[in-house]
């Protein structure tokens, strides 16, 4: 070895391993980082409590002061609203006077009318006004609707800030104190009542009679083909294997269709269903339902 | 073969011979087209739509129906003995997702490097790449066995919101099974193969499955993405949870793009600086000089896979923020203004430690080259910004303080030290760090160089001069439109910022291209660098390491207390944001596992060259 070289051949002049100088290295590396974290201020992000309140006792300085906890806490008001410049200062304007002047402006397009409106449109159609200065121009409010997920609001909630907002700079409340729960509709999503299919055909598809009867299109074999049920059984027949499965099995197949449909079909559908197989009275497919309504409508 | 055979009966047919070369070039055209088309036949999957008629067994309810996310309750969770379920799955996740990392990245420039050593000739690039795929091979058993874990766990711990999940992802999940039999499959061929395609045609094909090994594996990440993104922003669905849109609609959420951006590239920095520590280690442990020479030029060519790789990932990272805040500006501030703010500062510091490490391991590469010596001047100066640029960075907006402090100092935030605590000032300092990276990194590969291009002193002047004017661009865009206009256009210019350094470094590297053709080649001397060095290869895959699990820390938080991000809320007991101390040990367990696991996938890989000796020889 030339003596240039015999520097860099430290394995050979003994010492510690280079296994355990490496691990050391990028252990202490790691616990170097672990100090770091530890040594920040420890916040923990806490989700917000559900908080019973009687409605029944419920005073307006309370409401206010629920509305001041909602403001910095569930409602994460403050994350935007502040003085780091994302949005409107709140905390530092006075809201009565701001709400005002915003319902002045020729630029303001909003159905609000008054201070209390101004603040409940300002939270649940944000971007029905964006105030000079902020968001930018042509885009939506980057401020979510505050009834909505994440946030979430209630109604009672949302009044209960509107509420601090007005008396925080002296105002007198113009929100009624809540003495009941509203109405589930209010915050609950409420399916509309569902339609019935258009014709058999689409009976048949969305039940899934297709995944095991031969019939439409398909060639399943896991249940008795319906090509020409309606050779071998009559319309009452048909009616009890759907809604009563069990009530006959016919030879060589297993007793598992579903015994849910009479809950699942609505009647005008099963009526729909029992036309078209009691018609289906050869292999060749019976007239399509579809057609039929078509003609009907000429 | 047919790659060989499809070239000869087309110019039988057209009836125009072909030379040699001419089939070669053809052979490797049409595979790699073919790999190509697998690959692109494997990322645009066809909407995978949901019917009614969608049954996969007879069962007592036959049709599948589409409900909305569950509310979740406390029977909806389970735990193991004490033992937290959000810790537990927290370490398995992580440790899964840093060797996923591994193995998903090391094909990806293993492929590269074949490829120069064919262009090349130069067989030493051909050994090395199957050296870095022979420690890939035993990370990818332990991925899968870590993926099965996790999956075993979120099953067992989460059932009910697993139970959602596959509502949602349906058949997608078996498209992600399958794929992991093409990618076992092909791997095992691709690295099995090697000595048996080693040279002439044979070696196209081979390059071709290591493109198709990749596009798999890319497919793979994307597939898996699609499940992190959608917790974060979900699409495809409604306010209530229920499915309304196609597998496609789900997949492709505001944030799958972006996130899929900043994984692939971040992972071949990762998997770059982990066979870098491999190298360094050989190289440490090295018996003669010719050996460390090996290892040191292999720990080099990682290092700067890793390097090279890690430069455009800050924007990489920005673009995936930008997209977070037009999703949500709520779940933005959350990150990066509210309480995960003091995270980033971590990430500084450890963003800082990555750079820092990389130039120093550059500067100290310096002494294997004479003509190194007359760029040490100027290694001071890049010095001093990367650590000036990096005080900056680490400096936060609101101070720790006592409320004696913050009266005495009239405000949370210190009055000239404050302005350095927004972004603005950190988009300076990142940009110019950047710059200064990629100064040494140009530095160094002209150390070896003596240019002889008549116009050398016009592309130095033209070099220089773009980088004054970057720097003076990335300095003036970020005080100007930081701090003296509408906090609006803050974000605009940051792109200005980055642009200004993507130039520099695109320029940067045509122009020296074009100024080494002809270039007099100084001998380098491999294995000369000091051993101090070499420690900067293990310093970037630690630091790599603790900052992705300290990335993945931030990505579960912003939900909140959410599962699905507005959709399913999380009411277990974990429903809160761990603190950062709290984080930081969790991470360092998942760090210090990852390591061990590391050293074991090394030593294996050495223990099959390990030959003993016959006792009676």
């Amino acid at each position: 070895m030339i003596a240039d070289e015999s520097r860099f051949m430290t394995q050979e002049q003994g010492g510690i391993p280079v296994f355990l100088k490496v691990l050391s290295f990028m252990v202490l590396m790691v616990l170097v980082f672990t100090g770091i974290a530890n040594l920040l201020p420890q916040v923990e992000g806490q989700a917000p409590k559900e908080v019973k309140v009687d409605l029944g006792t419920l005073t307006m300085d309370a409401y206010i002061a629920m509305g001041e906890t909602l403001f910095k806490g569930k409602g994460t008001c403050t994350l935007c609203h502040n003085n780091l410049g994302r949005a409107p200062d709140i905390l530092a304007l006075n809201m009565m006077d701001t709400a005002a002047e915003r319902l002045k402006d020729p630029n303001y397009k909003g159905d609000a009318k008054d201070s209390e409106n101004y603040f409940h449109e300002s939270m649940i159609a944000p971007s029905k006004y964006i105030v000079p200065g902020f968001g930018k121009a042509g885009d939506p409010s980057p401020m979510p609707k505050i009834n909505k997920a994440p946030i979430g609001l209630s109604d009672i909630e949302m009044g209960a800030i509107i509420a601090f907002l007005q008396a925080k700079d002296g105002a007198q409340p113009t929100v009624p104190l809540p003495t009941e729960t509203p109405a589930i509709a209010e915050t609950t999503h409420v399916a509309e009542p569902p339609k019935p299919a258009a014709n058999a055909e689409e009976v048949l598809t969305k039940n899934g009679c297709t995944a095991c009867h031969a019939v439409l299109d398909s060639v399943a074999s896991i249940g008795p083909s319906l090509k020409a049920i309606g050779a071998r059984a009559t319309r009452e027949e048909i009616r009890t294997s759907i809604i009563n499965p069990s009530a006959v099995i016919v030879e060589g197949f297993a007793p598992i269709m579903p015994a849910n449909f009479a809950d699942k079909m609505m009647v005008k559908e099963l009526e729909m269903v029992v036309d078209f197989l009691a018609k289906s009275t050869s292999e060749v497919a019976p007239e399509s339902s579809i057609d039929t309504e078509k003609k009907g409508e000429k | 073969m047919l790659h060989n055979r499809l070239p000869q009966i087309v110019s039988k047919m057209a009836g125009y011979p072909l030379s040699n070369n001419q089939v070669v070039t053809l052979s490797q055209t049409v595979l790699t087209l073919l790999a190509l088309l697998l690959m692109m036949s494997l990322v645009l999957t066809p909407d995978i739509a949901w019917s009614s008629s969608d049954i996969a067994k007879v069962t007592e309810t036959a049709t599948i129906d589409h409900p909305a996310a569950p509310v979740l309750g406390p029977k909806d969770y389970r735990q193991i003995g004490s033992i937290s379920s959000r810790s537990f799955v927290w370490v398995i996740a992580q440790l899964h997702l840093f060797l996923a990392a591994f193995v998903l990245a090391v094909p990806l420039f293993v492929t590269v490097i074949e490829w120069i050593g064919v262009k090349t000739g130069d067989q030493r690039y051909d050994d090395m790449a199957h050296e870095f795929m022979k420690v890939s091979m035993t990370a990818y058993s332990l991925t899968a066995l870590f993926g099965g874990t996790l999956a075993f766990s979120l099953f067992l711990l989460y059932p009910t919101f697993m139970a959602y999940m596959m509502t949602v992802f349906g058949n997608q999940v078996l498209v992600y099974a399958l794929l992991f039999f093409m990618e076992s499959g092909v791997l095992y061929v691709y690295y099995y193969s090697w000595y048996a395609l080693r040279y002439g045609n044979k070696k196209y094909v081979h390059l071709s499955l290591g493109v198709l090994l990749n596009g798999v594996g890319t497919t793979l990440l994307f597939v898996a993405n699609a499940w992190a993104t959608f917790m974060m922003a979900p699409s495809g669905v409604d306010d209530t949870g229920a499915v309304t849109g196609g597998i496609w609609d789900i997949m492709r959420g505001p944030l799958w793009n972006p996130l899929n951006l900043h994984r692939f590239v971040a992972n071949i920095a990762f998997g770059g600086a982990v066979v870098g520590a491999y190298a360094g280690y050989k190289m440490l442990s090295a018996k003669t000089m010719a050996q460390r020479a090996h290892y040191d030029w292999m720990g080099y060519t990682a290092n700067f896979i890793a390097v090279l790789a890690f430069l455009p990932l800050p924007f990489a990272g920005y673009y995936l923020m930008a997209e977070i805040y037009a999703y949500s500006q709520q779940m933005g501030i959350t990150a990066m203004g509210g309480i995960l703010a003091w995270l980033f500062i971590v990430q500084a510091v450890l963003i800082g430690t990555i750079l820092l490490s990389a130039n120093y391991y550059l500067w100290n590469g310096m002494a294997r080259c004479e003509g190194a010596k007359r760029y040490m001047g100027l290694i001071k100066y890049i010095a001093v910004t990367l650590i000036v640029s990096f005080l900056i960075w680490v400096t936060p907006h609101t101070l720790i303080l006592s409320a004696k402090e913050i009266a005495t100092l009239g405000g949370s935030h210190h009055p000239w030290l404050g302005p350095f605590g927004i972004m603005p000032a950190k988009n300076i300092a990142v940009n110019l760090m950047l710059i200064g990276t990629f100064l040494s990194f140009q530095l160094y590969r002209r150390s070896d160089k003596v240019i002889t291009v008549p116009w050398a002193g016009f592309g130095n002047a033209l070099m220089v001069a773009i980088y004054l004017v970057a720097i003076a661009n990335v300095i003036f865009l970020g005080v100007y439109y930081g701090y003296f206009t509408n906090t609006v256009y803050k974000v605009g210019s940051s792109v200005a910022q980055v642009v200004s350094t993507l130039i520099v470094i695109i320029s940067g590297v045509v122009i020296d291209s074009m100024m080494f053709k002809g270039a007099k080649i100084l001998p380098v001397k491999w294995g000369y660098i000091s051993n101090r060095g070499v420690y900067a290869l293990f310093a970037l895959p630690i630091a790599f390491t603790w900052l992705m699990a300290l990335m993945g820390y931030v990505r579960s938080s912003v939900r909140t207390h959410w599962h699905v991000y507005t959709i399913m809320k999380d009411n277990s007991v974990d429903n809160f944001i761990p603190n950062i101390g709290h984080a930081g040990n969790m991470m360092t367990i998942a760090t210090i596992s990852f390591l061990l696991l590391v050293l074991f996938i090394f030593w294996v890989a050495s223990l099959g060259d390990t030959k003993q000796a016959h006792p009676n020889k």
